[in-house]
């Protein structure tokens, strides 16, 4: 009797605990008897079960990665050209610092603050590199929960990208969020987000995606920017930028990153996300940036010790590799130039086929309205498509795409829009309604199955 | 106001600080025994041959691309990372019961692997699992554990300073005493900082205990190979512990052995009882991987997996290995005749036992603050020596600088 009377004190002393400690300090049964298995990943899930499918005509639709024409993936020339100036110098491999390689922090800041930015100026700015856009968004999240004593709280758009939510979780934020997409237009829930942001107590963290919004490619207009920055402001709000698109939705490099610079002009002291692996097809050499703009370059030297503190015991420092071929192509006005050219080009190529969807939509014979096909912006659609739509489009056509209705139009080539095209068509012709919308499950949890 | 007017300045990380402070030495016989990585005679980083072929074959390959790889990594790397640590005929992975998770070098290998003990291990998130690491260690391994949450890490004793070697009964007392499924961080070999490993018996007698009482091995192996110079030798204590059916990860870089430092190539091995267990533990690895860095770095994962799974290239590369291994040995045998033919007072039988990149001379702080202050030898507070950092040229004056300080500083 004693004995299990001490035993159950030591199991209350050491906290949250399953009912498995019997048996897994039994020899003979696994320490990981009770590990749940994890559910799959929701885009994986998508990938392989598009593998499988022995359909000459399906596609792909759910892969967050630029495809070019001939629906291959796509190496850009600069990269190439990078590469091989890279190879030519046959630099050593020794560790790069823990903030990762200077030039190209400097190089990421100036992409996306621009050349003539105050803030690079007056060296306000800690810029460190990342292991990807997922790298930056852990690192900055890491950041605020362990320094932003003044709120808890992050705000993510209504709907996001599936890895948000867990990113900061994990992290130890807590999750909130603002109205965003309304599906009744399958576009900006403007005064929504407004009413939304009016409400959210002060100091706390609010996720903006800089350009092409993900999943729903529905961006703000500069004019609804500029309110949106004067009300957080008044609220006091601290904005986190994830710029994962830049250069990837307009097509032009300054024009993407026009919201996040304004905010620095309005006075924010933004916090700010960049990925390469999307403008540069830099995907798996996990190229991006973490930049904090600080009060003054005193503080950003103390916040930059700080997340030094965070990186080492994470994963030490960063790679070389793509840190190398971004900073080439950034400091060589030659391959700058080329590498411009080829991001407006894959711009430009999602911008025709979104065209080319409406029009074969319409010229399927389809009655609703498409216009947010070409309306929205950037790599994905949000479509507008129903769970049981999409299933049927899955099912029937052998079109993968996320159960949410997104696709990503890089998946979409002038060789199978008409089939895309005639899919859809097949499984929206019997609704009488003009309306498309996707009635999204307004489950939070449902909303973070989304990946990218 | 700022919202980071609060945020305190932090201490730079020692060995990164010591280089900086070495850079900015300009005088002449400066030498930096501080971080680890490996240097030629000529006091040169080192790419190795073999990883100068393979890359050669990358760029030349026109079909590669840089698309994503896996949530978990490259499949060829992962599995060949595995068949090192293993050994080629492995039961474990015929059995078909060994996982593992491409991570960022061994420091985000380690981090996965701490972050998946939190969180299913011994109950599910049960933050107060001691975890147990050596005194001294490698100084990363307590922020890798307490940043993925683990609130109670406490030191095992190791290295015994008065007799510069193992201290075997407080490593036994230690493991006698830890609460049951205490998690304990083992250095494969080549310790890092003492160079001191326990040898197969005292191996076979650790193993022993922590079976008995239920204590998890997470070894981290940063230097198979560089070691002794052989691969298997140098993965003899991860394979017993195998082979005696623990369960247990393996932390595995190849920073050093590859001289791939800034490629951050590593590997988590993971042994399992069974496919099950191993199935599921690698779901919730996904999982922890997607939310630090989504997944892994391709250009290094490439280069191991290519040259690993080439026989030819195998060889070319444990070659290479044995070209550092035995680079490292010379000059520990040199600096220890150079000291005792100096009449350098105390013993250097460590120099020679220790095994690997580090030695820890002995050096009290006073001496090490000398040795940086007025002969420019930059080493770790805790006295612990780069060997790589030593060359024919350097030896000399390494050898006196050490004499002098001992003599003259207590």
């Amino acid at each position: 009797m004693m004995a299990l009377l001490k035993s159950s004190r030591v199991i209350c002393n050491i906290g949250t605990f399953s009912r498995s400690l019997g048996s897994v300090s039994s020899r003979n049964s696994s320490f990981w008897a009770e590990v749940q298995m994890g559910p799959p990943d929701p885009i994986l899930g998508v990938t392989e079960a598009f593998r499988r499918d022995t359909n000459p005509q399906k596609m792909n639709l759910g892969v967050g990665a630029y495809r070019d024409d001939q629906g291959k993936p796509y190496v850009l020339d600069s990269v190439r050209k990078a590469e091989a100036v890279i190879a030519s110098k046959q630099l050593d491999k020794e560790y790069l610092a823990i903030g990762g390689l200077g030039e190209f922090n400097k190089s990421c800041a100036q992409l996306a603050l621009g050349a003539d930015s105050e803030v690079l100026k007056n060296g306000r700015n800690i810029t460190v590199q990342t292991i990807s856009g997922t790298g930056s968004l852990r690192i900055g999240a890491n950041f605020l929960s362990r320094f932003h004593s003044a709120s808890r709280d992050v705000y993510l758009p209504s709907p996001s990208w599936g890895n948000h939510t867990p990113i900061f979780r994990d992290a130890g934020m807590l999750l909130k969020a603002y109205r965003y997409y309304d599906p009744s237009t399958c576009g900006f829930d403007f005064l929504g987000m407004l009413e939304d942001i009016s409400k959210m107590p002060e100091r706390s963290v609010v996720l903006l995606h800089a350009c092409a919004h993900n999943p729903t490619g529905v961006d703000p207009k500069p004019d609804q920017w500029k309110e949106i920055s004067d009300l957080m402001k008044k609220r006091d709000l601290l904005v986190f930028f994830d710029m994962a698109y830049q250069g990837f939705a307009s097509g032009d490099i300054d024009r993407d990153a026009w919201a996040v610079r304004h905010f620095i002009e309005q006075g924010h002291n933004i916090v700010l996300s960049q990925s390469f692996a999307k403008n540069m097809g830099l995907y798996g050499e996990r190229v991006g940036g973490l930049t904090l703009v600080c009060g003054d370059a005193e503080e950003a030297k103390r916040v930059e010790s700080q997340l030094k503190i965070l990186i080492r015991p994470n994963y030490s420092n960063p790679p070389m590799n793509g840190a190398r071929i971004a900073t080439t192509i950034l400091n060589t006005t030659e391959l700058y130039n080329i590498w411009l050219e080829e991001v407006r080009l894959m711009a430009n190529r999602i911008i025709k086929m979104r065209e080319q969807l409406a029009a074969n939509l319409k010229s399927e014979g389809s009655t609703h309205n498409w216009q947010h096909v070409t309306d929205q912006i950037g790599m994905f659609c949000f479509t507008g498509l129903k769970p049981d739509q999409v299933e049927r489009l899955t099912k029937e056509f052998s079109v993968y795409m996320t159960k949410d209705g997104r696709i990503s139009m890089a998946g979409v080539t002038s060789g199978n829009v008409g089939y895309l095209a005639h899919g859809i068509h097949a499984v929206t012709k019997c609704y009488i309604s003009n309306n498309i919308s996707a009635d999204l499950p307004d489950n939070p949890s449902e909303r973070q199955l989304r990946g990218r | 106001m700022s919202i980071f007017v609060e945020v305190p300045q932090a201490p730079p990380v020692a060995v990164f600080k010591l280089t900086a402070d070495f850079r900015e030495d300009v005088h002449p016989q400066k030498v930096n025994l501080g971080v680890g990585a490996y240097r030629t005679d000529e006091c040169q980083p080192w790419v190795l041959p073999v990883v100068k072929k393979v890359e050669k074959m990358i760029v030349e390959d026109s079909s590669l691309n840089h698309e994503y790889l896996p949530i978990l990594g490259l499949p060829e790397l992962r599995s060949a990372a595995s068949k090192v640590a293993l050994g080629e005929n492995s039961p474990a992975i015929k059995d078909g019961r060994v996982g593992a998770v491409q991570a960022l070098g061994g420091t985000g290998a380690l981090r996965i692997g701490a972050e998946f003990l939190r969180r299913w291990y011994n109950g599910t998130n049960n933050r107060s699992t001691p975890v147990y690491v050596s005194a001294p260690t490698w100084e990363n391994h307590n922020a890798v554990f307490a940043d993925a949450g683990f609130t109670d890490i406490r030191p095992y004793h190791y290295w015994d300073g008065a007799k510069k070697g193992l201290d075997r009964t407080g490593i036994m007392n230690d493991l006698e005493k830890a609460p049951e499924h205490s998690i304990f961080v083992l250095h494969a070999c080549a310790h890092n900082p003492t160079g001191t490993d326990p040898t197969p018996a005292e191996w076979e007698k650790i193993a022993e205990v922590m079976k008995r009482r239920n204590l998890f091995a997470f070894f981290d192996s940063a230097y198979q190979g560089f070691a002794s110079g052989n691969l298997d030798k140098d993965a003899w204590a991860i394979r017993y512990f195998v082979s005696q059916g623990f369960e247990l990860f393996c932390a595995q870089s190849f920073s050093k052995n590859f001289g791939l430092y800034n490629e951050r190539v590593g590997n988590l091995t993971v042994v399992a009882q069974d496919k099950d267990n191993l199935t599921r533990v690698l779901s919730q690895m996904e999982k922890i991987v997607r939310t630090t860095w989504s997944n892994p770095p391709s250009q290094g994962a490439r280069i191991v997996a290519i040259t690993l799974n080439n026989p030819e290239l195998f060889t070319e590369w444990k070659g290479n290995v044995k070209t550092m291994a035995d680079r490292v040995l010379l000059m520990r045998d040199q600096l220890k005749a150079k000291l005792i033919a100096l009449g350098t007072p105390g013993t250097w039988d460590h120099i020679t036992e220790q095994i690997g990149m580090f030695s820890f001379t002995g050096l009290n702080p006073n001496q090490v603050a000398f040795m940086i202050k007025e002969k420019h030898v930059y080493l770790m507070a805790s006295g612990r020596i780069n060997m790589c950092g030593l060359t024919s040229k350097n030896i000399d004056y390494v050898a006196e600088s050490i004499h002098e300080t001992v003599s003259k500083v207590q």
